[in-house]
């Protein structure tokens, strides 16, 4: 126990990153039935723009920055690639997804010139050492989790009572319906993407602080994971989303801490297969029923 | 003859790669109830639908107050002051009923509690189960509810499709006595119905479609007479 002790402080802290990614899964998924492939690299372009900017402003500038950065980027994507979609098959929207993703990494190679950026410590006080209950480890570890439980309690509080939270809740069920109330489908739509950008974008200046570079598939993976976390824990659902990438993020961690290090990817793709064949609505996941 | 607040000329739409409409004109007055009935397919959701915005008509027009609707977005079209009961109700199923009944008035910026209240005096029923999950309701509740929540955009026309779908008869006299209630209460009302004899009942002026067109029209009490009607519709 000892031992594993730091293991699982890792592991909170990864569940923590995962589920900053995973809301934006869920969030999307849960009112367009979109798998948005691009989000892991939206995730990865907030990392680059924070490499460039770190480097040269002071982080009251950096910071913002990165945040506008991967809000406009989310925004963008969903009103050039998604929205012109709107009334074609779902396929056809996954399809465009897919597409987006290979664009932004290639635009990466472009700007990065294919080589991975070097994270040199971007913020230096989440990077200090720190010891908790015996175990050293960065702080980013601490604050990582505590940040992504704020967050997620300001967006539940936001979506359940404010007007667009609730113009959110009405459309996710049932655009038709909620266009004849007034919600305007594509603002609400728009904020979707932005509030999933704007927390992906928050993850990735955790994630990548603690990480030695950043490379144009450095999104892939962590989006994978966060995108299992999202399905683990029912998609659509956010609670379910938080749940199911702690879930993951501890697993991982601890099967690395027992010394198979090699294993944990292959337990959360595992983990997927077994989740869509057992129980495919996941932990928190609504019964799967069509729009009519 | 009062103002005529809604009118439909010669309006084509097609839906689903067919013909739903095939040129249809009818006009509603100010503050009566003007019920359209017809089979199903005949093309009577397809229409109220174009009036709302949600289905683009292919040629035609519809005008509110001599304004052209026919292009509009849905949300313009409701702030108007048009809103449609859908047919199966639709209510937000994971929404609490209150939360329903808000959402009724999204587009209004003004203090909902006035219309809170009445559309609860309408609706007792609604007031007890105020913190429900709307999807755990009955269906006459949850019709209600639909009406409750059409009613708090403050809508000069409120068009119903089918309120009386798949409800026990009992039910069914409660919400067209809620019909006429609101009627009365100003409000103009443009119904489509299956149920052709309680519609006819309470209708002003009414109109048959048949697949896509307008066969017969005439006051309420004029097609309960007819007897193409009572045939095809009232089953005598």
């Amino acid at each position: 126990m000892e031992a594993l002790l730091p293991y699982i402080i890792n592991g909170v802290s990864a569940g923590g990153q995962y589920a900053l990614i995973a809301i934006g899964y869920t969030l999307v998924y849960g009112i367009l039935r979109l798998i948005n492939f691009a989000h892991g690299d939206v995730f990865m372009v907030a990392g680059l723009v924070m490499v460039y900017t770190t480097s040269s402003m002071p982080l009251y500038v950096s910071i913002p920055i990165v945040l506008i950065c991967t809000v406009v980027l989310g925004f963008a994507i969903e009103r050039v690639a998604y929205k012109p979609l709107r009334s074609a098959p779902r396929m056809s929207l996954m399809i465009s997804a897919i597409g987006v993703s290979y664009l932004i990494q290639n635009l990466a190679f472009y700007i990065t010139g294919g080589l991975p950026k070097p994270v040199l410590n971007p913020i230096p006080w989440v990077s200090e050492t720190i010891t908790i209950l015996g175990a050293t480890t960065k702080r980013v570890t601490l604050v990582t989790p505590v940040l992504t439980i704020l967050l997620v309690f300001v967006l539940v509080y936001f979506i359940k009572n404010t007007k667009i939270g609730m113009g959110m809740r009405a459309a996710s069920r049932d655009f038709e319906t909620a266009r004849l109330m007034g919600v305007k489908i594509n603002t609400v739509i728009s904020f979707t993407f932005i509030v999933g950008s704007f927390l992906a974008a928050v993850g990735s200046i955790l994630y990548f602080t603690n990480y030695p570079s950043v490379a144009i598939t450095s999104g892939s993976l962590p989006g994978l994971r966060a995108f299992i976390a999202a399905v683990f824990g029912g998609i659509g659902s956010i609670p379910g989303a938080v749940v199911g990438a702690f879930i993951i993020g501890l697993c991982e961690e601890m099967i690395k801490g027992l010394g198979y290090s090699t294993f944990s990817d292959a337990f959360t793709f595992a983990l997927l297969i077994i989740v869509l064949c057992v129980k495919p609505t996941g932990l928190f996941g609504e019964k799967v029923t069509d729009k009519v | 003859m009062s103002d005529i607040i809604l009118s439909v000329k010669d309006l084509q739409v097609n839906y689903g790669g067919i013909e739903a409409v095939k040129g249809i004109s009818f006009d509603v007055p100010a503050g009566q109830i003007v019920t359209l009935i017809g089979a199903n397919g005949a093309g009577k959701s397809t229409t109220l639908k174009s009036v709302v915005g949600l289905v683009k008509p292919k040629s035609g027009s519809i005008t509110f107050n001599g304004e052209e609707l026919v292009g509009k977005e849905t949300t313009s079209i409701v702030s108007k002051g048009i809103t449609l009961v859908p047919e199966g109700r639709r209510v937000f199923a994971d929404l609490t009923v209150l939360e329903n009944i808000k959402i009724g008035a999204y587009l209004r910026k003004d203090d909902l509690k006035d219309d809170i209240a009445w559309v609860y005096d309408l609706f007792p029923r609604l007031k007890e189960r105020e913190w429900q999950l709307a999807g755990t309701l009955s269906g006459g509740e949850q019709q209600m509810l639909a009406v409750a929540r059409a009613l708090m955009s403050r809508p000069k026309v409120i068009m119903m499709d089918e309120p009386s779908l798949g409800l026990a008869p009992l039910i069914v006299k409660g919400i067209f006595d809620i019909i006429k209630e609101i009627n009365k209460q100003g409000v103009t009302v443009l119904l489509i119905e299956q149920n052709a004899n309680m519609a006819l009942k309470i209708a002003d002026y009414a109109y048959v479609l048949e697949t896509g067109r307008i066969t017969l029209s005439g006051t309420g009490a004029e097609l309960l007479s007819n007897d193409e009607v009572k045939k095809a519709y009232l089953g005598k």
